[in-house]
């Protein structure tokens, strides 16, 4: 029998407000430990929460942008947990009324990833072993979170990996988040479970928690579906509980059954007051969200005409999607703007860091300029891409680069002159390419744009030196 | 310290002050040499704070020569109860868990209070993390009342209670979570108010039961209480449920009572001691004498509010009693193996018996499977209770009502069935479970000597209409309601 995976995901994203949830420290990240805290965040006794209300705003627009409803009202809750790394022994979060409900994700096949919530929170510290002894640091206590909270509708390891992608993508892009998983800023817990093919009816399902790479997502799942799977056709029950993925076996292992499942004792956190959000807010939220992947990558197909794998790659990275939209502003031929983008730029930003910092010397009215001098003619291909390196090395404007004489390229006669001496200088190259070789040609066109310094149209030039190779 | 019928003592110390009739450094000390004197006797305080109320005495005399005019509460000796956070003071909650525990923030309303030049005499004692109504589940052993000292001061803020009756300071701030400012304020025959939830800052205020938790002032007299009030409700950004005063209480005093319709709940009369009963029935007489009037009513909802404030307050103790886990301050249990094992002996030894057993209550009504039953039945019948003094506002300015049904009984009264102890909390946790204000007024006496205190109630926010009812009562009846006691600082 075939069978299915079905997953839902709950992602935990560490928003970039400059403050904690709760408190005015800073939530930056990596500094010597327990120095980001006050006696808000460290649950002094007597100390009360303060709602920074950014966090609600960020978490607005996480909701907004994945299509959820915003509550009016929404509400903060007791979270009841003993562990050293939560000072208060209690997470304030929420439980029964979150800010956002209902939205989805769409993946690129057209299924829609339904999106349960999306609630606030706050995160605990850490733990710090060192020397055989146990540390707590609390920098990153009260650090808000948002926890986005998936139907079971995944269906594939790839479609969990594209969600998550997607997922961070969009918070990315309106910037919340900068969602880096190796610094813990987004980390996933996955709800597997198995069913027969054609089956309507979900399976018991196991959480495996705190997946905070990728690679490690997509080995626990495949371990989990085969687990399962190997469960069901020997006919034992698959148990619901919380499992741990131990990265160094490629397995995951049971940490504690439904039965023991710890009781968090929710209740509505008394220090708090609602959360009101007026409708006027939420539309001012809303006006503030720049234009999101999607309907970028379609505007970049749509109207521009790129092929789709190019706009992927283009939408891939905020930043370059960004630069590349303020280069191509206007133009009659965005689709070079972008090739020189994936081009000549993009092999100087090699990994998907460089990509996303999209560090460059020049601005992006820069490649503008330089986009217009090919689209009126001006310039040709050639020399575009050799002054662009320039510029990316000089951080140079092309007027300080190319003069109006380079611009008037190299008349027809004198380029005759200059393809006639090529001919004349490489017997060989000819006889080749008389000899059926036509890549032969190219070598002349190379010495070509030596010689006139990249001025020249290689595809005039090409044209002049076959009629020369057959007239001679 | 009567003074053409008006009792008063913050002014009257504070016109001494200012007119050089004794300086601060002379009367912080005088304070300071009759708890020397007494503290062993009432168990008042469980820190005194020389150096602090030396120093600011000091701060206050050279603003005196200097010719400033001083602010209502400058120079003044008063206490602080030990669960407000109190800046390089040991802040205890008279628990074993936070014995040393030096605080490195202060409370608002002691920030508010620090920066008028209040002298700190020390902290008081109470019942451990408030939890009580006798002082003595205190770690320290309880604070006794002055009136008699075989007898309890009442609690939980029995210490600041019996500093203020014992005359071991002017004033005190206490916190009142289910009666704790009026419940020991009426078995010490002083003044307890506690303000309408919001109206005074939390903020460093040790958590008990954080929907029911206000601070207010033990004072000796109406003038004093409204003084205080006025000095500490301000709305503070550091508390979210903060909202401050609406309206000034002090200037409010000296309205005519004239007309005004006060409410008495028949629920509130069942049950109380002979001597209780003929002490309320003379007070209604007083102010019908006055030119009041008496509504009768029922308040049915009344009957449920013992067992929905046990089940919230310990609800959300258990909560907020959590972070007590030996790990960055307070006790911390010797011989342990394990993180747990250090945090379950570090609870086990550190607090003490009622605390441990609301801690269980809450967790147990928490629980799921028992959440329903009993946490969110709790919550529906707070509802039914906020709206059946709602109701009774409609009929009347002020509800009036027995403070406790008996008076301050003797100490080591122990119950098999702690239950018994909490009906003394009857009548004052219907007021927290509202969010209302009410202030506790002595009213007479028992055949002892003991003090009978009756509480006047207030809508959300009416502190001023309240006090201006108590203080109008107070001196109508001048002596027959009141009598200091012969010890500490007789002014």
């Amino acid at each position: 029998m075939k069978y299915e995976l079905v997953a839902g995901l709950e992602t935990h994203i560490e928003l970039s407000t400059k403050t904690k949830i709760f408190c005015g420290c800073t939530t930056e990240f990596g500094s010597e430990p327990n120095t980001h805290c006050c006696p808000i965040c460290t649950g002094m006794p007597g100390t009360l929460p303060k709602l920074n209300r950014a966090v609600v705003n960020f978490a607005i627009k996480a909701g907004l942008a994945t299509h959820c409803e915003i509550a009016p009202v929404a509400k903060m809750d007791r979270k009841n947990y003993v562990y050293p790394d939560l000072p208060k022994a209690y997470q304030i979060s929420e439980f029964d009324k979150p800010l956002c409900q209902n939205g989805y994700i769409e993946l690129e096949s057209g299924r829609r990833i339904r999106i349960t919530r999306i609630h606030i929170e706050e995160d605990a510290g850490k733990l710090v072993h060192q020397r055989g002894d146990t540390y707590v640091d609390y920098n990153r206590g009260g650090v808000p979170l948002i926890e986005v909270v998936t139907e079971p509708d995944i269906r594939s390891i790839d479609e969990a990996r594209e969600y998550v992608e997607k997922l961070q993508l969009i918070m990315k892009y309106i910037g919340v988040s900068d969602c880096k998983m190796q610094e813990g800023s987004l980390r996933c817990d996955v709800n597997v479970s198995v069913r027969p093919e054609g089956s309507e009816k979900l399976g018991t399902r196991a959480e495996i928690k705190n997946m905070n790479s990728f690679t490690f997502m997509t080995k626990a799942m495949q371990y989990e579906f085969d687990r399962q799977v190997d469960l069901v056709e020997s006919g034992e029950q698959v148990v619901q509980e919380t499992r741990r993925f131990d990265d160094a076996t490629g397995t995951t292992e049971g940490m504690r059954s439904k039965e023991d499942a710890q009781d968090y004792r929710y209740f509505r956190e008394p220090d708090l007051v609602s959360i009101v959000t007026t409708p006027e807010q939420v539309e001012e939220l809303r006006g503030q969200l720049p234009e999101l992947p999607d309907a970028k990558y379609a505007r970049y197909v749509g109207e521009y005409g790129l092929p789709p794998a190019d706009a992927s790659l283009l939408v891939k990275y905020r930043r370059v999607a960004e630069f590349f939209d303020e280069a191509a502003n206007g133009l009659q031929t965005p689709k070079t703007v972008a090739n020189l983008i994936l081009g000549q730029i993009f092999r100087r930003m090699p990994t998907d860091e460089e990509k996303e910092a999209c560090n460059l010397l020049i601005s992006a009215g820069m490649l503008r300029e330089l986009a217009l001098l090919l689209e009126s003619g001006k310039m040709k291909m050639n020399l575009a891409k050799s002054t662009l390196d320039t510029m990316l090395d000089t951080g140079k404007p092309v007027g300080e680069l190319v003069s109006e004489g380079d611009l008037a390229g190299v008349d027809e006669d004198a380029l005759y002159k200059i393809c006639a001496e090529m001919v004349a200088a490489n017997p060989n190259a000819v006889a080749d390419y008389r000899a059926g070789k036509e890549k032969a040609v190219k070598a002349l066109i190379g010495g070509v744009m030596k010689a006139t310094k990249g001025k020249a149209d290689a595809t005039q030039a090409e044209a002049i030196l076959i009629e020369l190779i057959h007239k001679a | 310290m009567s003074e053409s019928g008006v009792r008063r003592m913050i002014a009257k110390l504070s016109r001494m002050l200012s007119e050089k009739q004794i300086s601060c450094v002379e009367l912080t000390k005088a304070y300071l040499d009759a708890i020397e004197k007494e503290n062993n006797k009432l168990h008042a305080y469980i820190t005194v704070t020389p150096e602090t109320a030396l120093n600011t005495a000091r701060a206050v005399d050279a603003r005196i020569a200097a010719g400033e005019t001083l602010r209502p509460l400058e120079g003044i000796p008063m206490t602080l109860k030990d669960n407000l956070s109190t800046a390089g003071i040991e802040t205890t909650c008279a628990s074993k868990m936070l014995q040393g525990y030096r605080p490195i923030y202060d409370a608002t309303v002691w920030k508010l209070l620090r920066e008028q030049n209040a002298v700190l005499l020390g902290k008081t004692n109470m019942d451990e993390f408030a939890m009580g109504s006798s002082c003595e589940t205190s770690y320290f052993g309880g604070s006794v009342n002055p009136h008699n000292t075989g007898h309890v001061a009442g609690g939980s803020s029995g210490g600041v209670a019996s500093a203020v009756a014992g005359n071991l300071a002017a004033y005190g701030l206490g916190s009142d979570t289910g009666g704790s400012i009026r419940q020991p304020a009426s078995f010490c025959g002083i003044v307890g108010l506690k303000p309408t939830y919001g109206a005074v800052s939390r903020y460093g205020l040790i958590a008990y039961a954080s929907s029911l938790d206000q601070i207010g002032p033990i004072t000796t007299c109406v003038e004093d209480a409204a003084l205080v009030f006025d000095a500490i409700a301000q709305y503070d950004p550091m508390d979210s449920t903060s909202q401050g005063k609406q309206s000034s209480a002090l200037p409010a005093l000296q309205n005519d009572i004239c007309g005004m319709k006060i409410g008495v709940p028949n629920e509130y009369f069942e049950g109380l001691s002979d001597e209780v009963t003929a002490s309320m029935n003379e007070a209604m007489r007083a102010y019908e004498s006055m030119g009041a009037q008496i509504v009768r009513f029922p308040l049915a909802p009344l009957k449920y509010a013992l067992p929905v404030y046990y089940i919230l307050a310990c609800a959300e103790a258990a909560s907020n009693l959590g972070r007590y886990d030996g790990i960055r301050y307070g006790y911390r249990a010797e011989n342990y193996n394990t993180i747990h094992e250090m945090i379950c002996k570090t609870r086990s030894e550190g607090f003490g018996k009622e605390v441990q057993r609301r801690i269980l209550l809450g967790n147990y009504v928490l629980s799921s499977g028992y959440y329903e039953a009993y946490y969110r039945k709790a919550q529906n019948l707070r509802g039914a209770i906020v709206k059946g003094f709602d109701e009774a506002f409609a009929s009347c300015d002020v509800v009036m009502a027995p403070t406790v049904p008996m008076t301050a009984f003797p100490c080591g009264r122990t119950h098999s069935d702690p239950t018994e102890d909490y009906l003394t909390d009857i009548c004052t946790v219907p007021i927290n479970i509202a969010g209302l204000p009410a202030v506790s007024v002595p009213c007479g006496f028992d055949g002892k000597g003991l003090p009978i205190g009756m509480q006047l109630i207030g809508p959300r926010f009416q502190e001023a209409q309240v006090l201006n009812a108590a203080y109008a009562f107070e001196r109508e009846t001048g002596e027959k309601s009141f009598q200091a006691v012969k010890m500490g600082v007789q002014i």
